[in-house]
């Protein structure tokens, strides 16, 4: 797009894994040569269709892809504008959009003769899909879950140990996802030999921003088709919106319309109790500054001396202090624009979609979902609204219940 | 020259092997931290490595991990510890301190030098950067290129405070560094007792001790005995 002077958002990272200033590499010496060795063994495998061919195999029939793009009828005329689609990533395999990753990644550990899996997660959506893959294969996994989350979220950790995988409680910080991240990075370092780290996210030390985003892309290239086959040939959506944590449904979603100017992008950020300097909140783009962290530089919430600050969410998958490089590099030139929800605002969009649409969403998405009813009502009728709906409710219920206040003792 | 060039320079001349210690900025405060700091020339350090702390240092074990909580719960700031060493240097000039005289800085590959190990060169600030069992023949000129100082051998693949290092995996590697490089190459990770110390320092330059020593300092022994330990793993290594 001229006016930034850059022909295309779609050549990211350069050679040193730049986003812009964002990105790049910024490991220990130890992890230095398997990540390098990394970015070869991915190079190869983006361009080999044997890969592919693995790949395709296995998102039609192990995760069920492509997932429904549909239309929220009741959802739309309740808004009273803007027509609203919902990508349904929730209908994956796991129940989210995080398996679609998982399996490239898992691939590529196979092919690089690597035994031993490792994940961090948040709202163990990324965990149960990595344990879920291992199982597939047969492959050792180790999950890092930090402490408050694995309370938070008690269905997910039975789920992994279910499928064999080992889940870490990790107790340093506030025990949430940024600490589970340091945590699995710890262990890759003493285990580098036989390891490999999936990452959950579009964030971590070059190739993992770029590689996730590749493997989490089936969703907006699927949008794309899927829409024109709904609404006629050549129609693509006038805005696209998703959840950021790390942002990868998010990336997913947006990377192929990138260089689609008519298409407006808008990445939302967990707001917390509200995005102001008493720092309850993880809206890193909104109320942080750039910063490096787990690898590569982006924004992040941090004090004057570059310490990072702990975030707040209802959302544990959105619980994290920073976000994607790609992310951080499209707010700074303008393509896309973040917003930040509201824990409240959040549970009434969960509530709605619930009664309206008969889908019960994650607490992720809600974040989505309730900008969506922000801005629908104010949008023309044939204006075209695509959220993705990035996982599935059910592990959010009791997190939910508690906060409306309903006993699930029975 | 720097303070470590120097010192360096002294001990090849002594025909010595340098002891490293390490210690986190304001643990577990300001106070005891400097008073241990003081002591730490007196009770044989050559080089001490000053760490600044982090709320997520990445390559630390629980060790480290928790003496950076103590210290930036006690209020360790930047500023802080750069009076810390304002406060050192009133009454010693020459003693290196890693972290002023020159930079380690773990997550920073020479990938990324652009940045801050060049400028750091320029502003005469040694950049010491780390080498690791996965370092290899392919690479290691690359992570030489910019280093100054001296190299840090890193003895294990893991974090601080883990698996005990071996002298016998450890000789090799340091043989392989220093037939690329003139610069001392000092060995880290993994060594808590004099005879380690001695054994690690037998086969390079010398040693690091960091975790055994904030260990002390995270069960409140006193600082005399803190001094003491590190005496005695200073001694370990200069008998070598």
């Amino acid at each position: 797009m001229a006016e930034d002077g850059i022909n295309s958002f779609m050549t990211g990272p350069d050679e040193a894994g730049r986003f812009g200033i964002f990105g790049g590499r910024f490991v220990s010496e130890t992890l230095m040569p398997l990540i390098l060795e990394l970015e070869e063994r991915y190079t190869f495998a983006k361009t080999d269709p044997s890969f592919w061919a693995e790949m395709e195999d296995l998102w039609k029939h192990y995760v069920g892809r492509p997932s429904p793009l549909y239309f929220a009828e009741r959802m739309t005329t309740h808004l009273g504008g803007a027509k609203i689609y919902m990508k349904r990533d929730e209908l994956n395999h796991t129940g989210a959009h995080k398996i679609n990753n998982v399996l490239g990644q898992i691939i590529l550990a196979r092919r690089m003769g690597k035994t031993r899996i490792i994940a961090e997660t948040g709202a163990g959506q990324h965990g149960v899909a990595t344990a879920t893959v291992c199982a597939k294969f047969g492959l050792k996994c180790v999950v890092y879950m930090g402490a408050h989350d694995v309370e938070r979220q008690a269905p997910n950790v039975f789920r992994m140990r279910l499928l064999g995988a080992e889940v870490v409680p990790v107790t340093s910080g506030r025990g949430t996802l940024k600490d589970a991240m340091n945590d699995a990075l710890r262990d890759w370092v003493t285990n580098v030999r036989d390891t490999f780290y999936c990452i959950g996210t579009v964030a971590g030390p070059h190739p993992y921003p770029a590689m996730v985003r590749d493997f989490q892309s089936v969703i907006g290239r699927e949008v794309r088709w899927q829409l024109a086959e709904q609404e006629g040939e050549g129609r693509l959506p006038d805005t696209v919106i998703a959840a950021i944590g790390g942002g990868s449904n998010a990336m997913g979603l947006f990377y192929p319309f990138l260089d689609d100017p008519s298409v407006k992008i808008i990445g939302v950020e967990a707001g917390g109790k509200g995005v102001d300097d008493r720092m309850q909140h993880c809206a890193s783009l909104t109320g942080g500054r750039p910063g490096v962290l787990h690898g590569n530089r982006t924004y992040l919430l941090q004090d004057a001396d570059g310490q990072i600050l702990e975030g707040f969410s209802i959302s544990a998958g959105l619980d994290y202090p920073g976000i994607g490089p790609e992310h951080a590099w499209l707010h700074d030139t303008g393509r896309a624009q973040y917003v930040s929800i509201t824990d409240t605002e959040a549970l009434e969009a969960f509530q709605l979609c619930c009664k309206l649409e008969g889908i019960i969403p994650a607490l992720e998405p809600s974040h989505a979902l309730a900008h969506v009813m922000k801005i629908a009502p104010k949008l023309p009728k044939d204006h075209i609204i695509v959220m993705n709906m990035c996982g599935r409710g059910d592990k959010d219920i009791f997190t939910v219940a508690k906060h409306l206040g309903f006993d699930m003792k029975v | 020259m720097t303070r470590i060039d120097a010192t360096f320079q002294r001990l090849k001349a002594e025909g010595k092997k340098a002891f490293v210690s390490y210690i986190m900025a304001g643990d577990p405060d300001a106070e005891t931290s400097f008073a241990v700091m003081k002591g730490l020339p007196e009770a044989g350090v050559d080089i001490i490595e000053l760490g600044m702390p982090f709320t997520d240092p990445m390559a630390d074990g629980p060790t480290i991990q928790l003496a950076g909580q103590r210290a930036l719960e006690a209020g360790q700031t930047l500023e802080r510890t750069l009076q810390m060493v304002r406060d050192f240097r009133k009454a010693d000039d020459t003693t290196p301190i890693v972290g002023i005289d020159g930079l380690i800085v773990v997550d920073l590959p020479p990938e990324e030098d652009s940045e801050l190990c060049l400028p750091a060169k320029a502003a005469g600030l040694n950049f010491i950067r780390l080498a690791t069992p996965t370092t290899d023949a392919k690479r290691l000129p690359t992570v030489l290129q910019n280093t100054s100082g001296f190299v840090y051998y890193v003895s294990i693949t893991g974090i601080t405070g883990a698996a005990a290092a071996q002298a016998a995996d450890v000789a090799p590697e340091v043989a392989r560094i220093k037939a690329s490089t003139d610069l001392p190459v000092i060995v880290g990770f993994g060594i808590r007792t004099p005879e380690t110390a001695k054994a690690i320092a037998g086969v390079a330059d010398g040693c690091v001790v960091g975790s055994a020593i904030v260990k002390m300092i995270e069960q409140k022994r006193s600082v005399a005995d803190i001094l003491a330990f590190v005496r005695g793993l200073a001694d370990g290594a200069h008998r070598a």
